[in-house]
């Protein structure tokens, strides 16, 4: 083949390449999310977009994303306290800030990625211990170590896990039945309504929403 | 019921859904790939392309279209990345600099997923959308066009004649993955995933205030990065975050959607060779792999060995409630056995053993069940080498579905098999004795030695999971792994075209006594031997430096 054929056809191969991108770009990469979205949209309007919850009529925030319940910042903290009227969700320290297009101030999903004998986990981990048994310990009622599940005192995958187990969500009831003066057997019986069993009985863990849990807690408050 | 017996549950689920989806899916993909009718949409894009998708190629030709396509694809979504900070729908967002934008074109177009940025502060919605997720199909859909050439090779005689290479691509995008990506994305909208076009918008919160949360079209990527064995998440967090993956059941569908077309083309192989049970020997060997690792990881994450995990009382961190450690260790196992980059836990954080399986999984070269197209012409490439292995043992000229597997089939075999362990260790070694690269180290030690060598294992096979604790987002880490992507996806296929070609132009050899029955268990088994040694043998100095020093030490 000489040298001018050789090229030509390199050519007309990057073109028809080129086209079949582009064409394939359009049915995947237009058509096809447009497709979902009118579906989706139509059908599942509330979970496309977001699964938002509304309380005291104003939107508090999404059924699917955690958040902290915290006190506000004081003066030289770096890390705010927790509120601890509210239940508390698991650590999220490996949540981020965005360092790029910083005209956002955007929440980066992730992870602490600390591996088993990571010393900072180690001391992460001995800390919220500390804490959730110091913080729940309340009356005579004494949280041993041993009580504190797993989740409580480790970060999620996302830093955005929206429930806890029930074990911690049960050691946390006679701390927030005091501090909201509530009867404790109103508290439990709370917990104990939002516990979220395994799907179909054998998929996924058994779990408790922390948001949806405080809504009531708010909710039981007000009456 | 004990968190063990419900990860078990779901395990036998997932095996019953796959098993019921077998053989429609893989007789459908069979008569999609076999077929000589065109669909009216299939005949204005070839108009479009200017092709004649009732040219046949021979292995030349074949790979010109692959190498041709791919490259135009890193072209065009480099670009697409540089110019995001002019384009209208981007969000604002700034373009994305050379070497981040390299590494994610490289990443992408090889059906890798590798992400040095994150998603969410980023890219876009005309880079996720338009860019990202569409090379999630036609990276998916070039691989199965790899594939098939390869079986036409075993299937067809005197000949060199390997299909087009343009109706393979179309169809394998049409036919078969973009329908699936539809059910799969509304399912996952029904579950809870994101489907909207609401950009940047604040979100009141229960304590007061408000944040700022990215919409997107998030559900259609989720599907088709789950199907396409691809990988890279909308969010930095991937399928861990509650947008992507909002339940315990949208998990099992994403693990469900990774592994139901490599596992099922195993049934299409068969067809197209004319016999199905040469099928469900190479079935049995991924499927065999796949179960015992998943059982080895279950085992090792609820053991929770590490002095954190044994203060916590166990392996959590990392890890979402929804999912659970069970859930957590079936998908992690499922990623790492294909060539899908998702992670719904982060692999850092799992026990020291836990990460050596995830990343032994990847170093067996993604065959069980493997990425979508090249995990079936991975495997069939290590069957060559069993049935050889054979042949030696007994001195005869060793066949493989009819076809003789002389010194220049062995040869190109050979040189696939060598391509990613070179990238690997190569790369891995160059950047432990360079002072720079070690400065993006999370964690030290054995566990410091493994985030490098993770990150190229993942780069040079085309996973794309990390141990995210390695910032990789410097230039010598996007150049390298960039480059480790391209040429781990790339010279694999040069081997793989070439020993199609080599084999479709080759009579029959009559199946006599002394041919090695390769439909029978023996050979699942020797096939699975071959894989494990051929392995082992590679990477044992490398994983002991690493995971097995961090798991035996905790």
């Amino acid at each position: 083949m000489s040298m001018n054929t050789t090229v030509g056809s390199t050519a007309r191969l990057l073109g028809a390449a080129l086209r079949a991108l582009l064409v394939l770009s359009i049915i995947c990469g237009v058509i096809y999310p447009l497709a979902v979205m009118g579906i989706g949209q139509g059908l599942f309007h509330h979970q496309a977009n977001g699964s938002e919850i509304r309380a005291d009529g104003r939107t508090v925030g999404s059924s699917l994303i955690g958040q902290r319940y915290d006190l506000p910042l004081k003066d030289g903290q770096e890390t705010p306290d927790p509120d601890l009227k509210w239940f508390q969700p698991r650590p999220s320290n490996g949540l981020g800030t965005n360092s790029v297009n910083t005209q956002y101030q955007l929440i980066l999903s992730g992870a602490t990625n600390r591996a088993g004998d990571n010393e900072e986990l180690i001391q992460w981990v001995k800390d919220a211990k500390a804490a959730v048994v110091k913080d729940n310990s309340v009356d005579g009622h004494k949280i041993k170590p041993s009580d504190v599940p797993p989740d409580a005192v480790t970060s999620s995958g996302s830093g955005l896990d929206p429930a806890i187990s029930p074990q911690y969500a049960d050691i946390q009831v006679n701390r927030v039945a005091k501090l909201n003066n509530l009867d404790i057997t109103q508290v439990q019986k709370l917990v104990n309504d939002h516990k979220d069993g395994r799907i179909l009985g054998f998929i996924g863990e058994p779990r408790v929403n922390v948001l949806e849990l405080n809504i009531a807690l708010k909710a039981l408050e007000a009456k | 019921m004990s968190p063990v017996l419900a990860g078990v549950l779901q395990l036998l689920a997932l095996m019953v859904a796959l098993a019921l989806a077998y053989r429609p899916l893989g007789d459908y993909m069979a008569g999609v790939y076999s077929s000589p009718k065109h669909l009216r949409v299939e005949r204005w894009i070839y108009r479009a392309v200017g092709a004649n998708p009732a040219t046949e190629m021979r292995w030349p030709a074949y790979l010109r279209g692959v190498l041709g396509f791919s490259l135009v694809s890193v072209l065009f979504l480099y670009l697409l990345q540089r110019v995001q900070g002019s384009l209208p729908g981007s969000l604002g967002f700034a373009s994305v600099d050379p070497d981040q934008a390299f590494n994610t074109a490289a990443s992408f177009v090889a059906n890798t997923n590798w992400q040095s940025y994150y998603g969410e502060q980023a890219m876009g919605h005309v880079v996720q959308t338009g860019g990202l997720a569409v090379q999630n199909f036609l990276s998916a859909a070039v691989g199965l066009a790899v594939a098939v050439a390869l079986v036409r090779g075993f299937a067809r005689h005197r000949t060199g004649e390997l299909g087009n290479f343009w109706a393979d691509l179309v169809r394998g995008t049409v036919r078969i993955l973009l329908p699936v990506a539809v059910v799969g994305a509304v399912l996952l909208v029904a579950c809870g995933a994101i489907q909207n076009f609401a950009g940047i918008h604040e979100v009141g919160q229960f304590m007061g205030g408000s944040q700022q949360w990215n919409g997107g079209a998030v559900a259609s990527q989720e599907a088709i990065k789950e199907l396409g064995t691809n990988g890279g998440g909308y969010f930095n967090a991937n399928s861990a975050h509650p947008f992507e993956n909002p339940n315990g059941l949208s998990n099992l569908l994403e693990i469900f959607l990774i592994l139901v077309i490599p596992l099922s083309i195993t049934r299409t192989f068969g067809r197209m060779v004319g016999s199905v049970r040469q099928g469900y020997a190479i079935l049995a060997a991924m499927v065999g792999i796949w179960v015992v690792f998943t059982a080895l990881m279950m085992w090792t994450e609820f053991r929770h060995g590490g002095p954190a995990f044994d203060l916590a009382g166990g392996a959590t961190e990392g890890k979402e409630t929804r999912f659970g450690i069970g859930a957590s260790s079936i998908f992690s196992v499922a990623t790492t056995l294909t060539s899908t980059g998702a992670v719904n836990s982060f692999l850092s954080s799992y026990t020291g053993f836990g990460g050596g399986i995830a990343m032994l999984g990847m170093q067996l070269g993604e065959i069980a069940p493997g990425g979508v197209g090249s995990g079936l012409y991975g495997i069939l490439i290590m069957a060559v080498i069993a049935v050889f292995l054979a042949g030696l043992m007994v001195g005869r000229t060793p066949e493989y579905l009819g076809k003789k597997i002389g010194t220049r089939e062995i040869k190109f075999a050979a040189c696939y098999i060598l391509i990613t362990p070179a990238l690997v260790l190569c790369f891995t070694a160059v950047s432990m004795v360079m002072d720079t690269p070690l400065n993006s180290l999370t964690n030290s030690g054995a566990h410091g030695f493994s985030e490098v060598l993770y990150a190229y294992t993942s780069g040079a096979n085309n996973n794309g999971s990390a141990f995210a604790g390695l910032n990789a987002d410097t230039q010598w880490y996007n150049t390298t792994i960039g480059i480790a992507m391209l040429l781990g996806r790339f010279l694999p296929m040069v081997f793989v075209l070439a020993l199609a070609g080599s084999l479709a132009e080759q009579k029959p050899v009559p199946m006599t006594a002394g041919t090695l029955r390769t439909d029978k268990p023996l050979f699942s088994g020797l096939l699975v031997g071959t894989i494990m040694i051929v392995a082992g043998l590679t990477y044992f100095p490398a994983l002991a430096l690493g995971p097995l020093a961090e798991g035996l030490a905790s």
